[in-house]
């Protein structure tokens, strides 16, 4: 590790860290702006790295948000009438059975999305381009109607999720506790992410990427290396989204847990505007992205979609190599800099 | 016979998909959107009086120029570009159109009243709006038209060149970017028919662009590219589904089953293709 790379991390630990003292009213966008750099960045293992460009990321997001309350709530009272007493908050969980429920929440919002992930993945995976978009768009959304059809997880109404007990202290308490998991969960799964690109993985997914015929032939089985893949991904959007899922502390099966023409497309947005195939990408992107986000729910609110539309548009025209690729067209030599070693080695070998 | 019905509507909008998917190579996903601003158009005319069974000439008319003028302002930028710049890129368009349209026209569901009546067959055992009748009519009419005049005209054949060989037609002296307009036009203008024929037999709301869009994905998938007769049976097949869809599984379960539909044809397609170590492109 560099001495520069030092001091990008040790820069952005102390942001992560200090945020919620330093700017406590956003404390909840800052939040969500490391759910966000989850998404983007997992996005990247499938779009940017993989070559797979996938619209249904989505799916294990809202899958791991109701595994987790779903776990949360079932540990302790039955499902079915918690839902159907809506938010009348009929049964209330201890402090104790507050956390044991949402630690077995999260480790189940993790793992069943990765099962679902490897499940669906020998199919879906087989699919090439355009296909594999569409198809997994399908998915996305068709996940959302079924959700909304199903009575035991509130149906179209949408669920809430258990209420911070009340034995130790009030909101402030609750934020920060769900701020600090998630910078956690965002550490953790840029390490994870950063250790994978480094191996012989990383390097398999490019290849498939590149030319996913020549990678075969080389004796690579690519479909158990993007099934890998996609696990790792479903597994640390699982529990986002049931991070997610408690931060907000309700569930709506199209509009949050589903959302395909929000979150869904945000990620793939966010990994584009910093620039697929690369680690930092995603994470500029994100942030970039959530700052122009949050000025167009601000002051173009009602028109915010639109804006939006618009942003698609031209991102997608005019940036589709994003900021990182933009400035590695511009200073080549400073770019091994930025991001992580392998990708510089690799580029040193090519040239 | 309602799926059979609806079937050709859907069959209407999937061959302005293959249309251009075959000349272009553009998944255009704002399609639905397309399909449903085509749809108020006729809900427009309904409002000021004039029986929206027109806008089945007029829509198509202004939606021509609304597809032209896409094309000129944004397709043309990402059509020579890899197949997912031309998916976001016209993903960022659904998004846009459906939130003017939710703007201009409200959030609500709107039907547009034909006063067409009903016919009874069989003695009163099936029972037939006319309106969809007519719309399942003036389906076929304009596909055959279609048809016709990619068949006859110049730029129909100047059309099909293209999509056999971009650039053995630039060289022969046709000018693609031209053709490529109009197809994006051709596309908007069947659109616009579909929908104002769904203005008058179903309902429209801002929201339901993108069903829209997967259905006529989906029957392009099944039956190839600019193959008439095969759009048309595949789009009644769907049209049947849907109708038995919605019958066993419940109205709330309709749209997940087209989805699902979806992901089960490329599923079923791509392990078929697989024994042969094939795969969709």
């Amino acid at each position: 590790m560099s001495k520069k790379n030092i001091i990008i991390y040790s820069l952005i630990l102390v942001f992560g860290l200090g945020a919620p003292f330093l700017f406590p009213a956003y404390k909840l966008q800052i939040s969500i702006l490391w759910i966000l750099t989850i998404l983007a960045l997992t996005w990247d293992i499938q779009g940017g790295q993989m070559g797979y460009n996938s619209f249904g990321n989505i799916l294990f997001f809202g899958v791991g948000m109701y595994v987790c309350s779903s776990v949360q709530i079932g540990m302790f009272f039955p499902l079915s009438e918690w839902t159907a007493s809506g938010g009348e908050k009929t049964f209330l969980h201890t402090t104790s059975q507050y956390f044991q429920g949402f630690t077995y929440g999260l480790i189940f919002a993790g793992i069943v999305p990765a099962i679902v992930a490897a499940l669906i993945g020998y199919g879906i995976l087989g699919l090439r381009g355009h296909y594999f978009a569409i198809c997994t768009l399908g998915i996305g959304i068709a996940a959302g109607e079924i959700a909304g059809g199903i009575e035991l997880i509130g149906a179209g109404q949408g669920m809430t999720v258990p209420p911070w007990p009340k034995g130790i202290g009030g909101t402030e308490l609750r934020s920060q506790f769900f701020y600090y998991l998630c910078f956690l969960t965002v550490c953790v799964t840029f390490f994870v992410i950063r250790l994978i690109y480094q191996t012989r993985f990383g390097l398999v997914i490019n290849a498939i990427r590149d030319n996913e015929d020549k990678a075969e032939a080389m004796g690579i089985h690519t479909m158990r290396y993007k099934i890998i893949g996609w696990v790792v991904s479903a597994f640390f959007l699982g529990i986002a989204g049931g991070l997610m899922g408690n931060m907000i502390g309700y569930i709506e099966p199209t509009e949050i847990a589903f959302a395909g023409s929000t979150y869904g497309v945000f990620m793939v947005l966010m990994a584009i505007l910093g620039g697929k195939g690369t680690l930092w990408g995603p994470v500029i992107g994100a942030a970039v992205f959530h700052v122009f986000k949050e000025g167009f729910w601000t002051f173009f609110l009602g028109w915010q979609y639109v804006a939006l539309g618009a942003l698609i548009i031209v991102i997608v025209i005019f940036f589709p190599e994003g900021i990182l690729g933009w400035f590695r067209e511009k200073y080549p030599e400073n770019f091994g800099e930025v991001v992580d070693e392998v990708d510089r080695t690799a580029q040193v070998e090519l040239t | 016979m309602d799926g059979i019905l609806l079937g050709v509507l859907f069959a209407l909008v999937a061959y302005g998909m293959a249309l251009q998917w075959g000349v272009m190579n553009i998944i255009n996903i704002a399609q639905g959107e397309l399909v449903i601003m085509g749809g108020y158009i006729a809900y427009f005319m309904y409002t000021a009086g004039i029986p929206p069974a027109f806008g089945v000439i007029v829509s198509p008319i202004i939606m021509y120029f609304i597809g032209w003028s896409l094309y000129k302002t944004i397709i043309n930028r990402v059509v020579e570009r890899d197949m997912f710049i031309s998916i976001l890129a016209t993903f960022g368009i659904s998004i846009l159109t459906q939130q003017l349209m939710n703007f201009v026209f409200g959030a609500d569901v709107v039907v547009a009243q034909s006063n067409f009546g009903t016919t009874m067959l069989f003695d009163y055992s099936v029972t037939l709006p006319n309106a969809k009748i007519f719309s399942a009519l003036v389906s076929i009419v304009f596909a055959v038209a279609l048809v016709l005049y990619m068949k006859k005209s110049k730029l129909g054949r100047a059309i099909r060149a293209t999509s056999q060989n971009q650039r053995a037609a630039k060289i022969l002296g046709v000018d693609t970017e031209k053709v490529y307009a109009a197809t994006f036009g051709i596309n908007a203008a069947l659109c616009g028919v579909a929908g104002s024929l769904i203005a008058i037999t179903f309902t429209l709301h801002p929201y339901i662009g993108l069903p829209y869009t997967v259905r006529s994905f989906m029957i392009v998938i099944i039956a190839g590219l600019g193959n008439l007769p095969a759009v048309a049976l595949s789009g009644i097949g769907l049209g049947v589904f849907e109708e038995f869809a919605d019958y066993i599984l419940g109205t709330e379960f309709r749209i997940a089953a087209v989805f699902l539909l979806l992901v089960v044809i490329l599923v079923y397609r791509r392990f078929k293709l697989s024994r042969k170590r094939e795969y969709l492109k």
